[in-house]
C-alpha cells in the first residue's frame, strides 16, 4: 500500500536528531512537526523570520503578526528567536541548517529538482525555495512517486523548469525511500506490501535495486 | 518634521515626492507586517508606471493588491504572487512586468542596496530561469551567479515602534522584509503604531536606527489575517 502523507511524515522524522535545526516545506513536510521523538528537541525554522516556531495557537492567542512561510498564524515556542528575512536567508544560505524537507514536481538522476513553476499553468514564483535547495547538504524531497496518470516524477531529466541542480540526494516517496548517486536513483526502502515491480515499473530514471532493500515499518 | 524629529502629522505629508514611474521599496511578508496606510495613500494619490519591490503583493482587495486595480503597478520585483487573482490576470494579458526574485536573493539585494554593495555572488538560482543572462564565476569549486542589489526612491515600511528620531522596533514575524526596505529607500518612511518619547526605546534593543528613517507617522491598522489556522 502506498504510504500516507502521515506515513510519510512519520518516516521523515526518522531522520530527525536531537537539537537539529529544520526547514519544513509547505505541504507534506509541515506534517514532520507531528512526530518529533518524545525525547528529541528540534527547533523548526520558518523563512519568514521565525527560529523556533511552535504550534498552531488557540483562537485566544492567536496574533496577525505571528506567521509561518505558509501565513498561517503561529506561535513561537519556548527558546524561539525572531529576525529580518536577510538573517533569515543567512541562515539557510550560509548552511546553517541541519534538514531541509520539501516537495518537487519532478526529480532527476543528476539531482535537479523541479518545484516552482509549469510553464503556462502555474507560474507563482519560486518563493524562498532555490535558496533552500542551494544552501542546505541534507535535503530530504518529499513526493508522490508517479502522477495521478501513472507517469513517473522520478525521471532521467527533469522536463520543468529547475529550482536547483545537482543538489537532490534523498528523496521519499509514496512508494520508497531512495537516494541519488552517481547518475541513479538507488531503491533503498520499499512501503509496506508496496513490491519492487511497481517501483521499477513506476522509475523512469535509471533505478538501481540492491539487494539489502529493506521494507519499511510502521 | 525638522533636524533629526522625524514625525509627519499627515499621510499626505509620508509620501510627498511621490511621483509617476517611481520605484517602492515595501516590507511585507503576506500581509503580515504591510504599510497598510502608506499602500492607501498611494493609491489614493493615483500615481502610475510604479516599479513595486516586495516579497508578495497582498491579495486581491487589500495590501499591495489594491495598487492593480487602478493599474497603478508597471512592474513588480516579488518572490511569490500566488494569493492574487488580479495579478494573475495582468500577468497573463502582458499588462503588469513581473519578475520573480528568490526571497533570500531579493532579502540580500535590498540589504546590499541600503548598505552601498552595487552587487553579489549567490548559488541561489545557478541551473534554473532565474541565472538566464548573469555572470557567473565560480568560488572554491562551485558555481554562482551575480546578482545587482536594489534601491528605491521610496521605501514605505511598517514598524511596531518609533520614537521621534526614526528609531524602530517591529513586532514579531511583522519584522520580516521591512528593516531591509528602510535601508534602501532614498526616502524612507515608516509607519508605526505608536510613537514614543525617545528613551523608551534603548539603544540596544533597536531593530532599525533613525539614520535609515526620513518621515514617521502614527496609524492604526486592520492587521489582516491571510490564513487563520488555530489548534485542531
Amino acid at each position: 500500500m502506498a504510504l500516507t502523507r502521515e506515513q510519510m511524515a512519520q518516516r521523515v522524522a526518522r531522520e530527525l536528531k536531537d537539537g537539529f535545526y529544520v526547514n519544513l516545506g509547505i505541504g507534506i513536510p509541515t506534517l514532520v512537526a507531528n512526530y518529533v521523538p518524545a525525547d528529541m528537541d528540534v527547533m523548526l525554522q520558518s523563512e519568514n523570520g521565525l527560529l523556533g516556531m511552535g504550534e498552531f495557537p488557540t483562537e485566544s492567542t492567536i496574533d496577525a503578526d505571528m506567521i509561518n512561510a505558509g501565513k498561517q498564524t503561529v506561535t513561537a515556542r519556548r527558546g524561539a528567536s525572531i529576525f529580518d528575512s536577510a538573517q533569515s536567508f543567512a541562515m539557510i544560505r550560509g548552511g546553517h541548517v541541519d534538514l531541509t524537507v520539501l516537495g518537487a514536481f519532478e526529480v532527476d538522476v543528476e539531482g535537479n529538482i523541479a518545484s516552482w513553476m509549469i510553464p503556462g499553468k502555474l507560474v507563482k514564483g519560486m518563493g524562498g525555495a532555490m535558496d533552500l535547495v542551494a544552501g542546505a547538504e541534507n535535503i530530504i524531497v518529499t513526493m508522490t512517486h508517479a502522477s495521478k496518470d501513472g507517469e513517473s516524477k522520478l525521471l532521467p531529466r527533469c522536463s520543468l523548469p529547475l529550482t536547483g541542480a545537482g543538489c537532490i540526494r534523498k528523496v521519499l516517496t509514496d512508494l520508497a525511500y531512495l537516494e541519488i548517486e552517481d547518475g541513479a536513483f538507488i531503491l533503498r526502502e520499499t512501503a509496506p506490501g508496496v513490491s519492487v515491480e511497481e517501483i521499477i515499473e513506476k522509475t523512469a530514471g535509471k533505478l538501481i535495486v540492491p539487494d539489502d532493500v529493506k521494507e519499511m515499518t510502521f | 518634521m525638522a533636524g533629526l524629529d522625524k514625525r509627519v502629522a499627515t499621510y499626505e505629508q509620508a509620501l510627498e515626492g511621490l511621483t509617476d514611474n517611481m520605484t517602492v521599496l515595501a516590507g511585507g511578508f503576506g500581509l503580515c507586517g504591510i504599510p497598510e496606510n502608506l499602500i492607501a495613500e498611494i493609491k489614493r494619490r493615483g500615481v502610475k508606471g510604479l516599479t513595486v519591490v516586495s516579497n508578495n503583493c497582498g491579495v486581491d482587495g487589500f495590501g499591495l493588491g489594491v495598487l492593480l486595480e487602478d493599474r497603478q503597478i508597471r512592474k513588480m520585483i516579488a518572490s511569490y504572487v500566488g494569493e492574487n487573482a488580479e495579478f494573475e490576470r495582468q500577468l497573463l494579458s502582458g499588462e503588469l512586468d513581473v519578475e520573480l526574485t528568490p526571497q533570500g536573493t531579493l532579502a540580500e539585494k535590498m540589504r546590499a542596496g541600503g548598505a552601498g554593495i552595487p552587487a553579489f555572488y549567490t548559488a541561489t538560482g545557478y541551473g534554473t530561469p532565474v541565472a538566464d543572462g548573469k555572470e557567473v564565476r565560480e568560488f572554491k569549486g562551485r558555481k554562482y551567479i551575480l546578482e545587482e542589489s536594489i534601491t528605491g526612491d521610496f521605501a514605505i515600511v511598517k514598524g511596531w515602534k518609533a520614537d521621534h528620531y526614526g528609531n524602530v522596533v517591529y513586532r514579531n514575524t511583522a519584522q520580516n522584509f521591512n528593516p531591509l526596505a528602510a535601508t534602501a529607500g532614498k526616502i524612507t518612511v515608516v509607519e508605526v503604531e505608536e510613537i514614543v518619547e525617545p528613551g523608551v526605546l534603548l539603544p540596544s534593543e533597536i531593530h532599525t536606527p533613525g539614520i535609515f528613517v526620513d518621515r514617521v507617522i502614527v496609524g492604526t491598522f486592520e492587521k489582516r489575517i491571510e490564513k487563520r489556522t488555530v489548534k485542531a
